[in-house]
This record gives C-alpha cells, sequence and structure tokens, in this order.
C-alpha cells in the first residue's frame, strides 16, 4: 500500500512521517519516533497503557490512525519530564510507589498529567474517576491514586512559590 | 492488532464526503472518532478499503441552542456535550447520560454522531435519543432529509440511513420535568447489561407528560409506547410504578451473552427501570 506523510509536532518537535494509512498512531511513535514511552497492552482501546496528549487531550493512540493526527500536537511521557528533571508527576509515583510492574505507569503519569491541569484540586473520587479509562493489574489503584493526590498537592505548591516568586 | 489497508481521505466539506461515497460504494465508510469503527477494523470483521476522515468538516461540529430546539452536529464529541453548561442547563440528561459512557479518553474522540450512526444496540446515545424524540438530518447523493431517531434503527447495526448518506446534525426539543438515564454495567468503561431513560412531568401528582426508552435490551433502541400509554394521566404510586415497569420489561427482547442470560438481563432491566422512574419523579 502506498505510503503518505504525516507531519505533527512531538514533544515539541516537527515530525515528517512517511505511513501506510492504516497505521496507528502508537505504532508510529513507537517504531518510526523511537518514543517507546507509550505501551501497547490490549490494543482494543480499553486498558490505557497507550494514553498520550493529542491537542491538549488524553488520548488512547492504539485507537487513532497516523492520519488522523496530522496538524496535530503530541505530547508523550519523553516530553513532560527526564532522568535527571523528573515532572512532579513522576517524582511522586517514584515517592509513593505508584507502580510495581511498570507497564502501565507512562499511560497512568500521561492520564494523570492532563486530569490535573483539567481538575488541579481533585477529591480522591475524582481522581479515580479520572483514571478510569487506564487498568492497573498489580497495584490495586491504592498507591497510583495516593501519588496522583501527592502530585496534585506539589504542583499546587510549586505554582504559589512561583506566584509569591513574581509578586 | 493491524487493519487491512485502505486510502485515507479528509474532505472540508460535506458534499466532498459524499461524492467520495458515491464514487466508491460500499468501499468506503466514514470515520468520525474512530472508536466503535477502528476495533472492529482491527479485528477484520469488516473490509474497508476507502476511510473517509469527517474531522475536517466544520459545519457538522458544535452545539447550536435558540429558544428550545437544540441543534448537535454530529462530529460533536461526547466531552463537549459534557462540559457545554448552556446544554446543561436546557437538557441535563445529555451529561448524565454522557458520564456513563466509555471512560474519559475514549469520550474525547467519540462522537455523538459515531455514536447514533453506528447501529450497535449497545450505544447509550440511540436510547437516549429515542427519549428525547430527537430527529437526524442526513446528507447523500439525492439530498438532505430528516428522519426521526424513532424510526432510524432496523436491527443490530442496520438502519434507515442509505450508504452515500452522512449524518450531519442531531436535533431536539429541549425536554421539560423530571429526568434521568440509569445504566448497569459490569464496569466503568463497559456497555450496559442494562439501562433506561426517563422523562416525565408530574403536576397535581398526575402524570402529564412521559417518555421512557431502554438502551441494550433488543437489537435496537426500545421507545417504550406501552408504558407511556400506561402512566399518562395517571396518579403517580407504586402500583402505577410497577405496572409501568412490568409494560417496559414486556418489550425488552435482550439476547444471552457475556452479560448474563435473557432472564437476567430482564430482570436488571426492572431495577434499572424502577431507578431512573423513581429518580426522574423525584426531580420533578
Ligand atoms: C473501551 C470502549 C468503551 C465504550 N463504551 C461505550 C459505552 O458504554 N456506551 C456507548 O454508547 N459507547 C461506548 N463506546 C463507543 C464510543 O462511544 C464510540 O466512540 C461511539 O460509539 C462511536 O463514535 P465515534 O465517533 O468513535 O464513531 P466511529 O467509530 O468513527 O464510527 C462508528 C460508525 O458510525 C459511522 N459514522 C460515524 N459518523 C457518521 C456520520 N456522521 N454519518 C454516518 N455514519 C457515521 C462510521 O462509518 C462507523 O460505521 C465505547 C468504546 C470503547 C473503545
Amino acid at each position: 500500500m502506498e505510503k503518505i506523510n504525516v507531519i505533527m509536532t512531538v514533544n515539541g518537535k516537527e515530525e515528517t512521517l512517511s505511513v501506510e494509512p492504516r497505521t496507528l498512531l502508537v505504532h508510529a511513535l513507537r517504531e518510526h519516533l523511537d518514543y517507546t514511552g507509550a505501551h501497547i497492552g490490549c490494543s482494543s482501546s480499553h486498558c490505557g497503557a497507550c494514553t498520550i496528549d493529542m491537542n491538549g487531550k488524553s488520548v488512547k493512540s492504539c485507537t487513532v490512525f497516523a492520519p488522523q493526527a496530522e496538524g496535530s500536537e503530541i505530547l508523550t511521557v519523553e516530553g513532560i519530564g527526564s532522568p535527571d528533571k523528573l515532572h512532579a508527576i513522576q517524582e511522586m509515583f517514584k515517592e509513593h510507589h505508584g507502580l510495581q510492574c511498570g507497564y502501565c505507569t507512562p499511560g497512568m503519569i500521561m492520564r494523570s498529567y492532563r486530569f490535573l491541569q483539567e481538575n488541579p484540586n481533585p477529591t480522591e473520587e475524582e481522581v479515580r474517576f479520572g483514571i478510569s479509562g487506564n487498568l492497573c493489574r498489580c497495584t490495586g489503584y491504592q498507591n497510583i491514586v495516593k501519588s496522583i493526590m501527592a502530585a496534585a498537592d506539589k504542583i499546587r505548591d510549586e505554582a504559589n512559590v512561583e506566584k509569591k516568586e513574581i509578586a | 492488532m493491524i487493519p487491512s489497508a485502505f486510502t485515507f481521505y479528509k474532505p472540508e466539506n460535506i458534499e466532498k464526503a459524499v461524492s467520495l461515497m458515491v464514487d466508491f460504494g460500499d468501499e468506503a465508510r466514514v470515520i468520525a472518532g474512530g472508536h466503535s469503527l477502528i476495533p472492529v477494523m482491527k479485528q477484520r470483521l469488516t473490509d474497508i478499503k476507502h476511510l473517509i476522515d469527517l474531522s475536517g468538516i466544520n459545519e457538522i461540529k458544535g452545539i447550536e441552542i435558540t429558544d428550545n430546539r437544540i441543534s448537535i452536529g454530529a462530529m460533536t464529541t461526547q466531552v463537549e456535550l459534557i462540559n457545554n453548561e448552556e446544554l446543561f442547563k436546557k437538557a441535563p440528561i445529555i451529561r448524565e447520560a454522557s458520564l456513563q459512557i466509555a471512560d474519559p479518553q475514549v469520550r474525547n474522540l467519540g462522537t455523538i454522531g459515531g455514536n447514533v450512526a453506528n447501529g450497535d444496540p449497545a450505544n447509550d446515545m440511540p436510547g437516549l435519543m429515542q427519549l428525547l424524540d430527537a430527529t437526524y438530518k442526513l446528507s447523500g447523493s439525492k439530498g438532505v432529509r430528516d428522519v426521526k431517531a424513532r424510526e432510524f434503527y432496523e436491527g443490530a447495526y442496520f438502519t434507515v440511513r442509505e450508504d452515500d448518506e452522512i449524518l450531519i446534525s442531531i436535533s431536539f426539543e429541549a425536554p421539560s420535568g423530571g429526568y434521568a438515564y440509569e445504566k448497569q454495567k459490569r464496569k466503568i468503561g463497559d456497555y450496559a447489561t442494562a439501562a433506561a431513560g426517563v422523562i416525565l412531568k408530574v403536576e397535581n401528582n398526575m402524570c402529564s407528560s412521559a417518555s421512557i426508552a431502554l438502551t441494550n435490551l433488543s437489537d435496537t433502541p426500545v421507545y417504550c409506547n406501552k408504558a407511556v400509554d400506561i402512566i399518562l394521566g395517571k396518579e403517580i404510586d407504586n402500583n402505577i410504578l410497577t405496572q409501568v415497569t412490568e409494560a417496559c420489561v414486556e418489550q425488552s427482547d435482550p439476547v444471552a451473552d457475556q452479560r448474563g442470560p435473557v432472564e437476567f438481563k430482564k430482570y436488571v432491566a426492572g431495577i434499572v427501570i424502577k431507578k431512573a422512574l423513581t429518580r426522574a419523579i423525584e426531580r420533578t
């Protein structure tokens, strides 16, 4: 099948990909651009391990064809922090042990990243509803919820410090 | 899982989309949010040679409210329905039902048009549209026509939509009275084992208007006309609610599947119908 060009911005960098139209976004990211953060779990849009940010919304990248993402802004877990400068959410997942095997973690983190912008001051129940599209078969969610609640606090604290510094 | 190969088109208006549908006939399919279509393409349950993406057509996006008439473009996403405050004021049942569909990521891409056009009896919006007595606007090679939601569904995945027709919008009168959409599912993100919607008005303890519909309890969504006839003009008491519930269950025709045998589904149907009736009455 003929390949087509798809242009998108991934983690701040414009990328041009030559793909078959049937290429799924998660494969485009992992195999063409080497962003292996988005994981393939169920490949049927249930588990959320492939969750990324597309145009400011959480989506499951296993259920988007690459050409549907033409012109979009994509953010993967590689784009929000790095090993020497973790994002507050990554730090809190580490501190509160919000993972066991780690397979669902990039999806959990990317969903939390967007969820905490939609709702910076959530209740525990809102966190659970907010991550209801992400499955974890190890933790029983307890520590994941704890990590996200702690990340919400930390992000709010950081924002307050910034505000004070500006004032 | 990788679907079979196809060519991809992204027309910027309805005319172009329709003409592609005419050119390619049943080898073409439109894609909206893709969250019903892509999973079946991956399982290779359908063979599509030409995929027509509707996301570039701005004229079929967004929510318009004039007085009490609500019109929703087919490409409006479920999350847009949930977040629209004007729509919530006029028809709060849309938010209540939409929040029970799938999960946040799916609702970010899934559209109202894809949900109602799909023809899957498990989809929640078709039942909701029976309840609201909505009208679907379709555009095809023979022009534009309106079809009542109550006349749209013929069987599982069979609707009166012609192959070259595209659903462009859905419209209905803002409902008044109490409302409820009750859905029993095995977990968040699952389709209904049974779901029921109710909108009704009670004046001087008498039911002055009513609408009742069911999801995933037959091969099409069910509008419970018999139950509506029973409740209209009656005083609301336990006896009448039991009669109405029984009439709804009578009109249902579920099939056994991984969500349970027929007897169980009818039993659950009775529960969600009673719950929806009770909550709708509380809200009048
Ligand atoms: C994990 C998961 C859980 C889900 N749970 C639920 C649930 O609980 N309840 C529920 O209702 N749904 C559920 N869904 C389905 C979801 O809501 C879909 O998004 C929706 O059914 C279809 O909308 P779409 O925009 O994704 O359509 P698509 O998948 O793009 O299209 C669906 C079908 O409709 C046709 N179509 C789309 N738009 C038009 C149009 N404008 N005119 C003509 N034909 C059109 C397509 O050709 C296709 O055949 C779930 C999906 C997933 C993946």
